[in-house]
């Protein structure tokens, strides 16, 4: 068995590895962003450059999507007050 | 990485393995985000540029597959800086509500 690492190293690791978690599950998320997009904005055959179009439905399929949930959470919410206020 | 379980415990020896375990943890995510980009756009491509396929990849296939990699990993650097640039915009606009 390897000997235990000091008390200041685990804490070094330990937020290394927070750090590293979190940019696994950014890179997964924009990963899952990507494929949603992809389907929703490239319609044709891939070509040289992206049209004007394509960059733009991109970045804005991007910010709807994050819309969404934040609206959609927001409704929620809502009808969660309000079933909690009529009982 | 056999460095990884030797026991031994001088402060340099402990400061090796630290960085070898940071290391390869770093790499092991490289490859997982590589891995999952490359089967992505496997996945994409396929089906964007081999709608019928054949007893092999013509070379339109060829081409076509080329440019939808380029556009993939375009695509992604696009969704990723809309992505982090609308999280820093939330951030930095909570700091003031």
């Amino acid at each position: 068995m390897a000997d235990k690492f000091d008390e200041a190293t685990q804490k070094e690791l330990n937020t290394f590895l927070e750090t590293a978690q979190a940019q696994a599950r950014l890179q997964s998320t924009i990963s899952t962003l990507t494929s949603t997009c992809w389907d929703k904005c490239i319609t044709g055959t891939p070509s040289t450059r992206f049209s004007r179009g394509e960059e733009s439905c991109l970045a804005n399929c991007v910010e709807r999507f994050l819309d969404t949930s934040i609206y959609l959470v927001g409704r929620l919410e809502e009808q969660r007050n309000q079933a909690g206020a009529s009982s | 990485m056999s460095d990884l379980f030797k026991s031994s415990s001088s402060p340099a020896d402990m400061a090796s393995r630290k960085e070898a375990l940071m290391d390869s943890v770093r790499s092991e995510v490289a490859l997982a985000n590589a891995q999952e980009l490359i089967n992505k756009t496997n996945e994409k491509c396929y089906l964007k540029c081999v709608p019928k396929p054949g007893t092999s990849l013509s070379s339109s296939e060829q081409t076509c597959l080329s440019r939808c990699l380029d556009r993939y990993m375009e695509a992604f650097n696009i969704c990723s800086r809309a992505y982090i640039g609308r999280i820093n915009k939330e951030r930095s606009g909570s700091q003031f509500q």
